[in-house]
């Protein structure tokens, strides 16, 4: 970030091309939609770009970045929720972005494996739900701490929380999902037993 | 160590992230704790179950959006860079100063004006009055003796020979 700070541009793509596919995917987990997720995401960079003379190296990079980002994320879940009450009941169903780009649900063709894939379709599914169920900041302590596996101390920050505030928080947010997940746990823990 | 003291370390203890004098902590209270000891084995099947969401890709067009997107941002200059790219105004702006400069110079070189002190002003006066009220030169001043008699006089000797 400081080499961008200098004006190397080269540096500018290289945070692109390092930080997109992380910010997708917290945004994405967080948003709940693909595009939605993906404008954030720009905005985080573009913020990163215009703040680059600013930027004064207080804290890890990754921190500053993630907390842009999960700035922008709780004000989008925050203006959302009364959008999504607002969705026509003609809009078409459409597959989540995890198994590729959005698009119209369509009956599968014949597979072999088909009811497996449908099993697992639907294990996904519950898992997404359980998450999108969690508060807004419960969920962003999960998705930082488990996908970005960021420590404490930067969630923390990230969060604007005491250490301690946020593994209270990871607490009952994993105490949440064991509930949410009951079924799955339970035949997860027969499996490791 | 208590139940509730397990609740902020269990977290961490699923996921390896504890230090090394607190994971003995964690394990210790587990040997004796049947409770806190299935909580474990729940929460890893619960974070094993967060690790089975795939990743998704951005889209192809995300970079070409950003790259857009930070393409408008308006460029921004410093002061001098400002400067810089207009010489014209650089240009027009010291020789304003160097104006400036002479002339608080070559004020400072004037000798004080005598109106600044009205004490001073007056003794100028006064000395200039001789000049003024020098009779001899003013009537023994030829050009003024070449001047029409004033028509007050005229009206006078016409008065004179009526009479």
């Amino acid at each position: 970030m400081l080499d961008v700070k200098a004006g190397d541009e080269a540096s500018f793509e290289l945070l692109l091309h390092r930080y997109r596919t992380p910010l997708v995917n917290f945004l994405y987990r967080m948003v709940r939609n693909r595009e939605q997720a993906e404008d954030l995401a720009q905005d985080v960079f573009l913020r990163v770009y215009r703040a680059r003379e600013d930027y004064v190296p207080s804290a890890k990079f990754t921190t500053w970045l993630f907390r842009i980002a999960t700035n922008l994320a709780l004000n989008s879940v925050r203006d959302n929720r009364y959008q999504k009450l607002e969705v026509s009941i003609d809009a078409p169903v459409t597959m989540n972005a995890e198994e590729g780009d959005e698009r119209p649900l369509d009956i599968p063709e014949k597979h072999p494996n088909i009811e497996q894939h449908l099993v697992e379709d639907a294990r996904k599914k519950m898992i997404r739900h359980a998450i999108d169920k969690l508060p807004e900041k419960q969920r962003a302590a999960v998705l930082l701490h488990k996908y970005q596996e960021l420590d404490y101390a930067e969630i923390a920050k990230i969060l604007s929380c005491s250490e301690s505030a946020l593994k209270s928080l990871l607490f009952r947010a994993y105490e949440s999902l064991r509930v949410e997940l009951a079924p799955l746990v339970a035949q997860q823990v027969r499996n490791q037993g | 160590m208590s139940c509730e003291k397990m609740e902020s370390r269990i977290v961490g203890y699923v996921d390896g992230r504890l230090k090394e004098s607190e994971r003995l902590d964690v394990e210790k209270h587990l040997v004796a704790c049947a409770p806190c000891q299935l909580r474990v084995e729940e929460f890893r099947a619960v974070s094993g179950l967060l690790d089975e969401l795939p990743v998704i890709e951005p889209s192809p067009a995300f970079d070409a959006r950003v790259h857009a997107l930070v393409a408008a941002e308006p460029v921004k200059q410093s002061w001098w860079a400002w400067m810089r790219i207009s010489p014209r105004v650089a240009f027009a702006a010291s020789t304003l100063l160097l104006a400036t400069l002479w002339l608080g110079f070559y004020q400072r070189q004037q000798p004080p004006l005598p109106w600044g002190n009205p004490q001073v002003a007056d003794e100028q006066m006064m000395q200039d009055l001789p000049v003024l009220e020098d009779h001899d030169v003013l009537s023994n001043f030829e050009p003024l003796k070449e001047l029409p008699p004033p028509v007050q006089a005229e009206e006078l000797s016409d008065a004179q020979q009526q009479m």
